[in-house]
């Protein structure tokens, strides 16, 4: 299944401008539907993601759903910056879950990133990546990519393109030479002779000539839309309440429902008696699925209450006996056998080890499952009539819910419309192929004439999610006389390596990262950052560790591990802005973290101090990020800030447990995220180098819960090795 | 049985079972969905209305608890003409949504508190403002209700700076 997660990344793969975007423009049927979905009313369609009207309205068809993260702003905003567009006639709209507008350019990163081989698809026709990304039905909002992948290599040379074919067309009717055209909102310009075309005007031209993808994109000192903080589009409905949501859809005549799954993962539904349900006020039906039961009521509330009084017996699919310490037991006898699925690294390690005079250090490390717990519950809402499905929801790939949909249903591809709403936060639990409520929603729609909207209560939610897997660790290192590392192992214990997604890019001469694959009956997912909290965590804290044996300030023994380049200056900068080692209020202390995800490095310094009750409060936080380039600073600040607190509260507070093969948590109580009165102030700084685009929504996570550990063990002298930190403090 | 209340000024008649939860009879009987479900157990706060001008997360509380009184939505926060109030431009000006669904209860909290202590310090607004946002937008939350109040910003408002 390694398709599914968000663990892609270019790697190796070289890209640049203009060859990714080519089957955009070339693949005929692909933009022949997609110029019949969206032209129409005088409107013509550029390389399916783009429309001009003749009365200059420039519209985007995002293939990116915005779960919360602003990117449809950053897009239009690198789109118009090469198209030249009249900003204030410029719109976004979700593109339809149609295949023709699958998503080419990530599906380079999927594939490039399974088949572990860069050079080969780089080497593929466009033409068959296109293929490739509409059968798998790619249209995926995840792995930080919207910009760095879909902007900046498939927005900004379909812009580009676009302005010459606008430009020639423009060219010919003036009879002057494209050489001295030139464009400016939303118009070409003839200097010499003062004449200008509209882009309306020349629209239903242009969109006759081939476009180039050989395109010179802008100087970075000439960007008049990059760059800037565009107030992000989404904002004003999000403060007056008209925003409409997944969970919002109200169709005529519309029933509500919601279900009861088996608690252990793998059980199956063996038996339920309906008529404590049905005997409820407002409760027309009970639907028992293969492991769930659903009841389809007037209303929610008499829906949940006709679950409620269900008494469903599940079998537990001889998973019972699972519990969070089996889980545990069975990475460290993984570790102990010494058979790792897979090693990356350098040098012997072995040999390091065990040289005359370095000092040998150890520790394990414990991470629990994470839960996404984004605000807005899953709702879908579907309606069979007439041989056709219709759904509603919030989804991060609209294409692969369609045939999600269609597949659970029954019914061919072209039988399924979704209609993509916006999501109430997502975080990576919001992917078809672990989000059961599609499945759930399209058989229970099969079964009735009216439009049905399936809602999860927050327990449902909270015990039946894909979750950051539970993970262990156990590192050694060789530390020279000279404090210098010799040698590092990574013993790790989860169900995917993730070792492309964080590299470890400190300078030591032997390096072995050995992972051990170990699942459970839990679903795991993508979690905001994915396997970056996890090596994230144990790396940093253990720097620390060696730090504090070596006696060496943390900042500055990282340092001496570091070479000249992109980590060393995020350093540098986060040490210099938090004031490292100036003087604190007393009871406080300082820590810090450097971690690289998604091709972004991010440096943070949080400090701390301790509640009477042995509780961490977290004062300040500092963020260096070095994401390349910005489009959007300040919504690109609310991402690492968003991210540093979600990786705050993740650390401080929340954990999944596991007994009898169940979730044991269940809501807000018992599965506690971070409120605004522990939340730090954030200082963002960013550092554009100009290296390859990195991502952003997800970078500013990991780094935070090591640094707060390491504030706290400078605090304290205790070392935090089991999250989350809220049980170490009772203990 | 209808229960008769106030929902934004106009009379409203509820005619569902009396236990139901006000959030649902707001959202399903009145189709107003601005108020969010989130936890159902008056835990996050996604579903904060007003009930004579005091916070409440209708979730938890039953239509039956509301008869004869005032309710507020953040539909019925700013204008009937769909003018903003100061808060909720203070919440675009600090571009403080995320995914932005916990927002209109967000929003509700901070008038609420507004209203009772126009001039808040932090601790009031930690006191007031319990309600979650996964996105973790606190920081600008706490910066668009200093903004508003005319205190003291917090350096949570320091705006991103690059090299």
């Amino acid at each position: 299944m390694g398709m599914i997660r968000r663990t892609f990344l270019i790697g190796g793969a070289a890209l640049v401008g203009g060859g990714i975007f080519a089957v955009q423009y070339g693949d005929s049927s692909a933009r022949s539907q997609a110029a019949k979905l969206t032209d129409g009313k005088g409107g013509h369609n550029f390389g399916t993601w783009l429309r001009i009207g003749e009365d200059d309205t420039v519209t985007l068809y995002s293939p990116h759903t915005d779960i919360g993260q602003g990117s449809n702003t950053g897009l239009a905003q690198m789109l118009a910056e090469e198209l030249d567009a009249d900003w204030s006639k410029l719109s976004v709209v979700s593109a339809p879950a149609e295949s023709a507008f699958a998503n080419v350019v990530l599906g380079k990163g999927f594939l490039s990133e399974m088949s572990g081989y860069p050079g080969i698809i780089g080497a593929m026709p466009m033409s068959l990546l296109g293929m490739v990304a509409r059968q798998l039905n790619l249209q995926i909002t995840g792995g930080s990519s919207a910009l760095r992948f879909t902007g900046q290599h498939g927005l900004r040379v379909l812009g580009a393109g676009t302005r010459a074919a606008l430009i020639e067309t423009a060219a010919g009717r003036m009879g002057v030479p494209a050489g001295e055209l030139t464009t400016a909102d939303g118009k070409v310009l003839h200097a010499k002779s003062g004449k200008s075309l509209r882009y309306g005007e020349l629209a239903s031209e242009a969109a006759t000539r081939s476009l180039s993808t050989k395109v010179a994109l802008k100087d970075p000192k000439d960007f008049k839309h990059m760059g800037k903080s565009i107030p992000r589009f989404d904002i004003p409905a999000k403060v007056n309440g008209t925003a409409q949501y997944g969970m919002d859809v109200i169709k005529p005549d519309m029933r509500v429902a919601t279900v009861i799954a088996a608690p252990v993962r793998g059980g199956k539904l063996e038996s339920v008696d309906p008529k404590p349900a049905l005997a409820i006020a407002g409760v027309e039906k009970v639907i028992s699925l293969e492991s769930a039961v659903v009841v389809v009521a007037k209303g929610y509330w008499q829906a949940l209450k006709g679950a409620r009084a269900l008494a469903p017996k599940f079998s537990d699919g001889g998973k019972g006996l699972i519990t969070t310490a089996t889980i545990f037991a069975e990475q460290d006898k993984l570790r102990a056998e010494g058979k790792p699925t897979k090693t990356e690294g350098q040098g012997d390690v072995d040999a390091a080890l065990k040289a005359d005079g370095v000092k040998v250090i150890e520790a394990d490390y414990r991470m629990p499952f994470l839960h996404h717990a984004m605000m807005e519950p899953f709702a879908l809402t579907a309606h069979y009539k007439d041989g056709h499905l219709d759904v509603w929801g919030g989804m991060q790939d609209p294409l692969n819910a369609k045939a999600t949909a269609a597949s659970s249903a029954g019914l061919s591809a072209d039988k399924v419309t979704f209609h993509p709403m916006l999501i109430g936060g997502s975080f990576g639990r919001r992917l078809p192929m672990y989000m059961e409520i599609v499945d759930q929603v399209a058989r229970v729609a099969m079964q009735v004439p009216y439009p049905v909207k399936l809602i999860w209560s927050r327990e449902e939610e909270v015990s039946q999610g894909a979750y950051r897997p539970q993970s262990s660790a156990k590192l050694t290192a060789a530390l020279s006389t000279d404090g210098k590392i010799t040698a590092w192992r990574n013993d790790f214990a989860q169900p995917e390596d993730g070792l492309r997604e964080v590299p470890f890019f400190y300078d030591v001469p032997a390096v072995a990262r050995r992972h051990f694959k170990q699942v459970s009956n839990q679903t795991v997912g993508a979690w905001r950052s994915v396997n970056a909290t996890q090596h994230g965590f144990t790396t940093e804290s253990f720097m620390d560790e060696l730090a504090h044996t070596a006696g060496v300030d943390p900042v500055e023994f990282r340092l001496r591990h570091l070479k000249q380049g992109r980590h060393r200056a995020v350093l540098e900068e986060v040490a210099r802005r938090s004031g490292w080692g100036t003087p604190l209020e007393p009871g406080h202390a300082r820590g810090v973290a450097v971690v690289e995800c998604f091709n972004t490095i991010v440096g943070e310094v949080i400090e701390a101090s301790l509640a009477e009750d042995g509780t961490p409060r977290i004062h300040k936080a500092f963020a260096v990020v070095d994401c390349g380039t910005v489009v959007n600073p300040t919504a690109a600040e609310g991402q690492i800030l968003g991210g540093l607190v979600m990786g705050l509260s993740s650390g401080v507070g929340e954990a999944i447990t596991i007994d009898k093969g169940a979730v044991q948590q269940s809501n807000f109580t018992d599965y506690e995220v971070l409120k605004l009165a522990n939340a730090p102030s954030v200082d963002v700084h960013f550092i554009n180098s100009g290296a390859e685009m990195g991502g952003i929504g997800e970078p500013g996570l990991p780094p935070a819960t090591p640094a707060l550990a390491n504030a706290l063990f400078a605090l304290t002298g205790k070392r935090v090795r089991q999250l989350p930190i809220k049980d170490q403090a009772k203990a | 049985m209808a229960i008769e209340a106030k929902v934004n000024g106009k009379p409203v008649s509820f005619s569902v079972e009396p236990d139901t939860p006000l959030l649902w009879a707001i959202r399903e009987e009145l189709g107003m969905t601005g108020t969010k479900f989130g936890c159902g157990i008056a835990a996050c706060g996604a579903c904060s209305v007003h009930i004579d001008g005091e916070i409440t997360r209708s979730c938890s509380v039953p239509i039956s608890d509301v008869a004869g009184k005032s309710i507020t939505t953040i539909e019925g926060l700013g204008g009937a003409d769909g003018t903003l109030t100061a808060l909720q431009q203070a919440w675009i000006e600090h571009q403080v949504p995320q995914c932005g669904y916990c927002q209109s209860g967000q929003i509700m909290a901070a008038a609420a508190l507004l209203a009772k202590t126009p001039k808040p310090s932090d601790a009031d607004i930690d006191a007031a403002m319990t309600n979650i946002c996964r996105c973790g937008t606190y920081p600008r939350i706490r910066a668009a209700i200093h903004a508003v109040a005319g205190t003291a910003a917090t350096p949570a408002a320091t705006p991103a700076s690059a090299a």
